[in-house]
């Protein structure tokens, strides 16, 4: 599916205008813990996070991620928003809650690892 | 053996936020210098996690970072408090973090792990209440 798509299914606000929604994605991982990411994900193309710091955006930008999806309702900062638009990465946010993203997204076609 | 390209970065301390600027610097540089896209984010994930361990856990340090055709060697230096027991310290899960660091999403118990993982060396010395002094390096896929 294409990020478009994402934000479709989760009714995301799309944060990264400049930052196209048209890269198609396979895969992808949720998580609150970057040292998690770091470790165990392998070619995850979306990152799914609760977390809000700009360390998400590092995380996602050293693991060559094209989108982060910030679940119950965070909105990332503008340092944020800096990193992601700086480092090609489209960010949406949704207020549905984790469990929800992952299901709705699993059951659309994206894989883990 | 050739002459390393070299760069160096400082680390600060007090600024959680600002961890990761060496990491994504040199990744966006190595990216330029045609360096392989597996090695480059063996590179960037292991970096960031010294980097990350710098800013949380040693009041800040010095990276230097060496670019061989063949490899590139990286050493964090730091004068921070210093690990007692290094095997611990390696041992996946176990982490000395604060539930301060936790919140912020690290503190997992895998960054020293990971940086043996990413890497094809890695030593790490370190005397209590000296500092600490990592060395890795990745190599370069022709």
């Amino acid at each position: 599916m294409k990020i478009k798509d994402i934000a479709a299914l989760l009714s995301a606000q799309i944060l990264t205008p400049e930052i196209s929604v048209e890269t198609e994605v396979h895969t992808a991982c949720g998580s609150d813990m970057m040292s998690d990411v770091l470790a165990y994900v392998k070619d995850q193309a979306v990152l799914i996070t609760g977390l809000n710091n700009p360390q998400v955006i590092r995380t996602a930008d050293m693991m060559d991620m094209v989108c982060v999806v910030y679940v119950r309702g965070k909105k990332p900062d503008r340092l944020s928003l800096e990193l992601a638009v700086k480092s090609n990465i489209c960010v949406l946010c949704t207020d549905m809650p984790m469990f929800s993203c992952c299901g709705i997204l699993y059951d659309n076609g994206l894989r883990g690892a | 053996m050739m002459d390393a390209i070299k760069f160096v970065y400082t680390v600060p301390g007090d600024d959680f936020s600002a961890a990761g600027q060496a990491s994504a610097d040199l990744k966006s540089k190595l990216k330029t210098m045609g360096v392989d896209p597996k090695s480059l984010r063996n590179i960037a994930i292991s970096l960031y996690e010294g980097e990350i361990n710098l800013a949380i856990h040693a009041g800040g340090g010095q990276i230097t970072v060496l670019v061989y055709p063949d490899k590139v060697q990286m050493f964090l230096d730091d004068e921070g408090p210093g690990i007692a027991d290094i095997p611990l310290a390696m041992t996946e899960g176990y982490s000395g973090a604060s539930d301060a660091v936790r919140s912020l999403g690290f503190g997992a118990g895998m960054g020293l792990p990971n940086m043996k993982k990413y890497t094809d060396e890695f030593d790490i010395q370190s005397t209590v209440g000296q500092g600490t002094h990592i060395k890795m390096a990745v190599y370069l896929k022709d």
